[in-house]
């Protein structure tokens, strides 16, 4: 257990460091666009040169991306260039904006989807069955943006009942937290429905439930005791991996209800070519995806004993 | 190319399946005939911010104007254009080197495919969105970009499948025979086990080409997409997001394009998997 986490945080590291590379070389390929972003279109050339000098740009590439490493490795996330501030003084608060929005789906969307995958899989090829399967397959289908702008056409324009906008700009407001998170919600949960009904329609036909239905046991015993156990293992893990997924939707959700979280600064800053804020968000998107990952397998194998980390 | 007809065939006793096969063959109809169909040019400003139903001289603007007065059913028929050639365009191109590279690596082992797979995984542990953002705002947006961010964010996927069942394929006794008879490796690897792992990724396939249909959209709303004056959903979907509130007309076009499409291809997909269980 130990050497496995070991393991992965070595993974974890490493994958770090691929792309914090990857992400400096894609950003060295446009060098001249930064000057003129940061001093505006009317600067002089000789202007640029010496905020350039004064930043360290002349300095060769490998030295400038050892001395973002080393300033990392310190906690210092250096200066937003967009902002004109410390990183970590933009990022913290859009994520934990962001945080408040994925936990809200998560709360949701958790619930919702494994109720559903239970009562589809419970009795495979029912009516039930055919209905949940087809919705689940419909809302996947609808993309975020596509799907914000039918809900915002309902409920904000046909309807009048919400916001259509979540910039939060008169302080937190929940009524502005419903549309993002119902788009997110119904994008993702027809995947974790999907999973939970396979999962729990290969349980359903398992000997020993066979067995606890013929020394009659009732049938809702028999799904509750028995079967939930092992069939809710797999989509706990699907779960967790979706997290990846909600990161990607939040970026369309925020950029389309301009709330105010860290896909849309990921979006803002990487059209500014803002680099150290850049590379802190994708250190950020990084270590969430490694995470919910290793805690996947972890949770994977903590639920099914067959499994034991070699 | 016979036995795919007759997976189609087969696919007429599942309703699901044909209605979603009828959704993609109206889009690729509309894509193709889409000069035909249009009453407009997609790209003439007529009306600005007319309602759906206007009149324009003799025509109608059945589905409105956008805010700068160019044919809204125009658009997205020729959108469906832009869409379908960029979709099939990434899809092939990123089949082309994922199945390259799981054949490599199923095949060869080793090193080989730790480095692929190293790779492959470093690329998967990211939210691909991030990564689209990432690539296109650093090398800017075209469609050659975007086939390349598709294909740089979908090919380790598709590797991962080919090489799970190269994996297997390669300890069968005909891919033994054709290395008994001399066969070289591109030979086994094209001739002997391509064809094999043909089934799964046809399923594979039509997931992957609605995600990348969504994928394109997403792009095109996020202002990354295909350059401006070319219509595409998603970036129609993004230039009336403004006044969307007032004239919901103009996103709700686009929105149910992409939406119906993609739906297509999942319920395709559906079929095909349940066939596939059913050997």
């Amino acid at each position: 257990m130990c050497l496995f986490l070991l393991k992965r945080l070595g993974m974890l590291a490493l994958t770090m460091l691929v792309v914090s590379v990857v992400v400096f070389l894609l950003l060295e390929l446009t060098p001249g666009t930064v000057a003129t972003k940061v001093l505006g279109q009317y600067a002089t050339v000789e202007q640029q040169r010496i905020w350039l000098e004064t930043h360290g740009y002349f300095d060769p590439a490998a030295e400038r991306y050892l001395r973002w490493l080393a300033k990392l490795l310190t906690g210092d996330l250096g200066e937003s260039l967009r902002y004109k501030t410390p990183v970590g003084d933009v990022l913290w608060p859009r994520l934990l904006n962001t945080v408040i929005l994925g936990a809200a789906v998560l709360a949701i969307m958790v619930p919702l989807s494994l109720a559903l995958g239970v009562v589809a899989g419970m009795r495979e090829g029912r009516p039930s069955d055919r209905v949940i399967s087809i919705v689940s397959v419909v809302t996947t289908s609808v993309p975020e943006f596509a799907s914000a702008a039918f809900l915002s056409a309902l409920f904000v324009f046909a309807l009048g009942w919400l916001p259509g906008t979540s910039a939060m700009s008169g302080g937190f407001n929940w009524r502005e937290l419903v549309l993002p998170v119902a788009v997110l919600v119904l994008y993702d949960f027809g995947y974790v429905v999907r999973m939970t009904r396979a999962s729990m329609a290969d349980v359903m036909t398992q000997p020993y439930i066979r067995t606890a239905l013929l020394k009659g046991l009732p049938f809702r015993v028999v799904v509750l005791r028995h079967a939930l156990r092992n069939a809710l293992i797999a989509p706990f893990t699907v779960i967790l991996l979706q997290v990846n997924w909600l990161l990607s939707g939040v970026i369309v959700v925020e950029s389309f209800f301009a709330y105010k979280g860290f896909g849309a600064l990921l979006l803002e800053a990487s059209l500014f070519g803002d680099i150290f804020l850049i590379e802190a968000c994708a250190m950020v998107a990084v270590v969430v995806a490694v995470g919910t990952q290793t805690l996947a397998d972890i949770a994977y194998a903590y639920l099914s004993p067959r499994i034991r980390f070699a | 190319m016979r036995r795919f007809l007759q997976t189609f065939v087969a696919l007429r006793h599942r309703p699901v399946a044909v209605v979603g096969l009828a959704l993609v063959l109206f889009w690729f109809a509309a894509a193709l005939l889409a000069p035909v169909l249009a009453p407009f040019d997609p790209l003439t400003p007529l009306k600005p911010f007319a309602k759906p139903g206007a009149a324009h001289g003799d025509a109608l603007l059945l589905l409105g104007a956008d805010t700068v007065g160019r044919d809204i059913l125009s658009r997205v028929l020729f959108g469906a254009r832009a869409v379908l050639l960029y979709a099939i365009g990434a899809t092939l191109l990123a089949y082309a080197v994922g199945v390259a590279a799981g054949l490599a690596a199923g095949y060869y082992r080793g090193r080989v495919d730790t480095v692929l797979s190293f790779g492959a995984n470093v690329v998967l542990s990211f939210p691909v969105l991030v990564l689209y953002i990432l690539i296109l705002t650093t090398v800017g947006a075209s469609g050659l970009n975007i086939l390349l961010a598709v294909t740089v964010a979908s090919a380790p996927g598709i590797m991962r499948v080919v090489r799970g069942l190269t994996l297997e394929l390669r300890e069968r006794e005909f891919v033994a025979a054709a290395k008994l008879r001399g066969d070289g490796a591109f030979y086994i690897m094209l001739v002997e086990i391509l064809p094999n792992v043909r089934g799964p990724l046809l399923v594979d396939a039509c997931l992957r080409f609605g995600y990348v249909i969504i994928t394109i959209g997403v792009l095109g709303f996020l202002g990354l997409g295909l350059p401006p004056p070319v219509p595409d959903w998603g970036s129609m979907i993004k230039e009336a997001r403004q006044v969307a509130l007032a004239f919901p007309h103009m996103t709700l076009a686009p929105a149910v394009a992409i939406s119906s499409l993609v739906l297509g291809f999942n319920l395709l997909a559906d079929g095909l998997r349940d066939l596939d269980g059913r050997g």
